[in-house]
């Protein structure tokens, strides 16, 4: 017994050890952003001589930080609410249906997830722009197509486990198709919705290169292209970056603190299906 | 709900034409473009298999698909070790091991275009400054010769990526029964038997699917490369994602750059197909 006591505490210390050669990234990011140019260049491993915030002031300004923000939490919610609310519809109605055309339905959503990005992005772009779709409504619309297939996909597996006699239930109650699905299968793939959820709006939240293809418009950026341009004008200059990129990590990490359980949930039933 | 059904349609609708506008359309034009001689703007005259046959004398691409496959090998070794160790020491009754695992999955949160950054300041100033502190001259420059540049690469995608990988480990981790492994131990298996002999098989169902996850991920990366070495020194470190990328909207040779992307997609497929089918041959056994 003790013997195994030992054995744990030094597995304990292992952990403790690789977590912070795991953090020590995230570390050097943010003591070399409270920095001042020359305190980076004199000592980049160590803490501050003197904790300066106008890096961060200058970041936030060069960012338009709050704008910045704001357009990312508008084009990630919308995407995600679209994406949750018709691919449960679509997933219901493919899986209450058991005719072969609904299978080859299901088929072909699920034949898009084997299709790189790269390989239509192209044509994706080209067509977008003839038609003057290169704007935020085009790039949900695009978040919807390459996001819908995963999602059915979960949903559709959920639902199998939903007993149709429900449905029929609520029929005979005088309730159309509509009202089935919005007050009776769709509060009962609330745990699912949330993997769906959580899901599409990491990898949303965190593209860059379909908005660096679409949103043309100044003023319209998500955090990870302004980001982009920002880190481009101060390449040389790593204070100012440095505080740029702990800006834009914030909102994540304050999500992760709040959330982590449901996203490692999340991500491990997402992962293994 | 009958295919007769106008609630049928109505429920498929919004999803089916955003797939068809997104995803069916592009990839038939696609096909049809990498035949001819489109530039993006203007006319376009069909030159049948003329890019295709290009692609095979050009160095750049040829190179990008190289670099594409050592960076793929390099990573999944990579990751799979340690995402299979993370996952045994956090599933091995520690107290601090929820905590573990949150801190290891993070990196997973964040985008990979950051990632990319931050990795570039620790390779830049802060392995020259441990350089300077030790008196080690070859961590000075690591993003400026081919070689580094590529560890880099592995080195921030293994970081990114065992975590997640660690994940699906744990989920089957979970499903080995805790009464063999202690009957083993009665019996007086050690702890490397035990993992050799209960733990390994029943977790090798794992390895398939984080196999080819991290295959077909580490094939399609482009955010990481973009910002951490950005190609550079001279595109030796350009993967195929950007190689494409850059001569469709940077060379403007769009019908050329669709014909790079059709390959891309023929292997890609293969990798994924072929995932599915190790699967599926997996749960016929179990």
């Amino acid at each position: 017994m003790e013997r195994k006591k030992w054995q744990l505490r030094i597995l304990g210390l292992i952990g403790i050890l690789l977590a912070l050669l795991w953090l020590s990234p995230f570390y050097l990011m943010i003591v070399n952003a409270f920095k001042s140019k020359r305190d980076i260049f004199a000592d980049t491993l160590g803490l501050p001589q003197e904790f300066t915030s106008d890096n961060f002031i200058q970041a936030f300004e060069q960012l338009d930080f709050l704008r910045t923000l704001l357009n990312s939490l508008v084009i990630s919610g919308l995407s995600v609410g679209i994406i949750i609310v018709f691919s449960a519809m679509a997933a219901y109605a493919l899986s209450r249906n058991k005719s072969k055309l609904s299978s080859v339905i299901f088929f072909i959503f699920v034949a898009a997830m084997l299709i790189p990005f790269q390989s239509v992005m192209i044509p994706l772009i080209s067509q977008f722009g003839q038609f003057g779709m290169l704007n935020r409504a085009g790039l949900i619309i695009m978040y919807l197509g390459f996001g819908c297939s995963l999602s059915i996909f979960l949903y559709h597996g959920t639902l199998k486990g939903i007993p149709q006699s429900l449905d029929e239930a609520a029929k005979i109650d005088g309730a159309n198709r509509f009202q089935v699905f919005w007050y009776i299968i769709f509060p009962l793939l609330k745990p699912m919705s949330i993997t769906v959820g959580i899901l599409n709006v990491i990898w949303i939240w965190n593209d860059y290169l379909l908005p660096s293809l679409v949103l043309g418009e100044a003023g319209t950026e998500t955090i990870p292209l302004k980001l982009f341009y920002f880190f481009g004008q101060y390449t040389k200059q790593w204070h100012l970056a440095l505080a740029g990129l702990t800006l834009s990590i914030i909102p994540v990490i304050v999500a992760y603190f709040f959330a982590q359980k449901q996203i490692i949930k999340g991500i491990s039933d997402g992962a293994v299906k | 709900m009958r295919n007769r059904d106008l609630a049928f349609w109505l429920f498929l609708t919004p999803v089916l034409a955003a797939l068809i506008i997104v995803v069916i359309i592009p990839l038939l034009f696609g096909f049809y473009y990498s035949f001819t001689n489109w530039n993006g703007l203007g006319r376009l005259d069909f030159i049948g298999l003329e890019n295709y046959v290009n692609l095979f004398n050009d160095n750049a691409f040829l190179s990008a698909f190289w670099f594409t496959v050592k960076f793929s090998i390099a990573s999944i070794v990579l990751i799979n070790i340690i995402g299979l160790g993370l996952a045994l020491l956090v599933t091995s009754k520690l107290k601090s091991s929820n905590f573990l695992r949150t801190v290891f999955f993070m990196p997973n949160l964040i985008g990979g275009l950051i990632l990319g950054f931050i990795w570039q300041f620790i390779f830049i100033k802060v392995f020259g400054s441990i350089g300077d502190l030790l008196g080690i001259e070859s961590l000075n420059g690591w993003l400026s010769t081919t070689d580094t540049g590529f560890w880099g690469l592995v080195i921030l995608t293994a970081w990114q990526m065992a975590g997640y990988i660690m994940i699906i480990y744990i989920a089957y981790l979970q499903a080995v029964p805790g009464d063999l492994l202690e009957a083993a131990e009665i019996d007086g298996a050690n702890a490397f038997q035990r993992f050799r002999h209960i733990t390994f098989p029943l977790v090798a169902p794992a390895f398939t699917v984080s196999l080819f996850l991290t295959l077909s991920h580490s094939f399609k990366i482009y955010d990481q490369n973009l910002s951490l070495t950005g190609g550079a020194p001279y595109n030796s470190t350009e993967m195929v994602a950007m190689n494409i990328i850059r001569s469709a909207f940077t060379d403007n040779e769009m019908a050329y750059a669709q014909s790079k992307a059709v390959i891309f997609f023929v292997i890609v497929a293969i990798i994924s197909l072929l995932q599915v089918y190790f699967n599926k041959k997996r749960e016929v056994e179990l």
